[in-house]
């Protein structure tokens, strides 16, 4: 009897603080979309973070979109080929990086590199007392640290997204024309036959769901890391998965409600 | 004037302060003693609305900031300066851009007037020619005192300083000390200083509160503080380890 009721204990316990987190996290959520619009607008500090997420992510995003368009050709033409598709290999490998790859993959790219560094910049701010310091200095720090970082992921994920896609292409391009000799007249007229603007833009209202996410999930975590040097670790792991998890939950969800 | 009105606070099961009174008069320098773990940098943090009471209330100029939004905190907090015990530099900026900081978020000077301000701060805090160097390059000692320069760059009426001169050689504590007395007297700023250090206390402080078990047990001016029948300072006062305070 005692061990049943220690388990709905427990239960009602880890329900509870699920959603007092939730709550947490609607509330900083409104207050950034507050901040948000209202002026000034902090331009330096946008722009600063527009580089960190966007500019630097550059190398890994191209290398991430250029190898998979290209392993995606090897194996779609070893299936396509059975039945004697291989001009359609490019398309495929185009609609699927615009519509899902793309966005996805660029996401977990930058969530890796972008969000984990916001959750632990913040974390060590919160632990170091820096955040309390901009509170007494009444700049408030929703404003001065999480709203340039959303912005910012928001803008600048799209923009990975474009280039991501563009490299897969190319990378498909030059494993299926010259090295899988797919008819290269063919590969480009399937390509602009297939591939509608829509499956684009999309891909890029994905693109920017997913930089909200990771931004918003970093910066959440970060801005209420506690316990020192440890707490800012286990933050960034957070920081990490749960971005990582709830962009490929919604990517099913978005995916069900647009296409 | 500040006043703390019956302030409790505690860490989940740990009682920190416990019912404490004190008024902070306008024009002086407030100092507060007490032992290590024992609340002091709390207490200061709940003046300028960092840590919310469980109960009590915290009286700025007669309005209560424990109850007010935060748009009205913000308003009151333009009011101070604070020195926290670990300077709490923004380690992202230059020493510049630190001192530089509240200037730029409250006030409409220009880039020149800027950094004539800087440099003057960083002058009276024996720091000339630093501003280009990260807080990660600083001594715990200098990064204190850039802080110092962050906290009175602004010029506020109400200046908290959680351990200004602790870690400093004996020469640039007195330099500091005599900085924090002389810029009181000059502005007549409201001056909270926690402070472990005695002579400190006897040269800038007018008043010396001290804090043990949640509360202040002792008020008044330096000299009467230090001649305290109560065992407690008595002990505190002389360092000794014999006494009601244990070291257990
Ligand atoms: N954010 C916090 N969460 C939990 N406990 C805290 C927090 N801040 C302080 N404490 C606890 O409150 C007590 C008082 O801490 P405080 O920092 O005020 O001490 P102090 O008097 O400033 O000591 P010192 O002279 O060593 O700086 C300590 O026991 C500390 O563990
Ligand atoms: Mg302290």
């Amino acid at each position: 009897m005692n061990s049943v009721i220690a388990f709905f204990d427990r239960f009602g316990r880890s329900i509870f603080s699920a959603l007092e987190e939730m709550g947490r996290m609607l509330l900083l959520f409104l207050s950034v979309v507050a901040w948000a619009v209202r002026p000034p607008f902090k331009m330096r500090l946008i722009v600063k973070q527009m580089e960190f997420v966007g500019v630097k992510s550059i190398f890994v995003v191209v290398l991430t979109g250029l190898f998979t368009g290209m392993v995606m050709t090897l194996q779609i033409c070893y299936g396509f080929r059975m039945f004697s598709a291989e001009t359609l290999v490019g398309s495929t490998v185009a609609l699927a990086m615009a519509r899902e790859l793309g966005p996805v993959l660029t996401a977990l790219m930058v969530t890796a590199r972008a969000g984990s560094a916001m959750a632990a910049e913040l974390g060590t701010m919160r632990v170091t007392e820096q955040i309390d310091a901009l509170y007494v200095m009444a700049a408030n720090p929703v404003k001065t640290l999480i709203v340039p970082r959303v912005i910012a992921g928001i803008t600048m994920l799209p923009v990975l997204t474009v280039v991501s896609v563009f490299v897969g292409v190319v990378g498909a391009y030059f494993v299926g024309v010259p090295i899988l000799d797919i008819n290269k007249g063919m590969f480009m007229k399937n390509m602009t036959t297939f591939v509608q603007l829509s499956d684009i833009y999309n891909g890029l209202v994905k693109a920017a769901f997913f930089g909200l996410i990771l931004s918003f999930v970093g910066c959440y975590k970060g801005f209420n890391t506690t316990g020192g040097a440890e707490g800012v670790g286990k933050a960034t792991t957070e920081a990490v998965v749960i971005a990582a998890i709830t962009i490929l939950i919604s990517d099913y969800f978005l995916t069900a409600l647009m296409f | 004037m500040i006043q703390l009105v019956d302030i409790s606070k505690s860490f989940k099961t740990q009682k920190v302060l416990d019912g404490l009174n004190l008024t902070i008069e306008e024009g002086k320098t407030t100092i507060i003693i007490g032992r290590s773990g024992g609340g002091k940098s709390v207490l200061l943090k709940h003046i300028i609305g960092l840590i919310k009471p469980d109960q009590g209330k915290v009286l700025v100029d007669g309005d209560d900031i424990t109850a007010m939004n935060d748009r009205d905190l913000n308003e009151t907090r333009k009011k101070f300066g604070m020195l926290f015990q670990e300077a709490a530099l923004f380690d992202s900026m230059n020493v510049f851009e630190n001192v530089a900081f509240p200037l730029r978020e409250h006030t409409r000077m220009k880039e020149p007037e800027i950094r004539e301000r800087v440099r003057s701060r960083l002058q009276d805090v024996g720091l000339s020619g630093i501003e280009g160097k990260m807080p990660s390059e600083l001594s715990g000692g200098m990064k204190k005192r850039v802080g110092l320069a962050r906290a009175m760059a602004m010029q506020p009426q109400i200046v908290l300083f959680d351990e200004p001169t602790t870690g400093l050689d004996p020469v640039m504590t007195e330099a500091i000390d005599r900085l924090i007395f002389e810029t009181q007297r000059k502005y007549n700023l409201t001056c909270v200083v926690i402070s472990h250090d005695i002579k400190s206390i006897f040269s800038i402080g007018h008043q010396v509160a001290m804090l043990y078990d949640g509360k202040i047990i002792e008020f008044g001016a330096p000299e009467e503080v230090k001649n305290s029948e109560n065992p407690v300072v008595q002990q505190f006062m002389a360092g000794s380890l014999e006494g009601p305070i244990s070291i257990m």
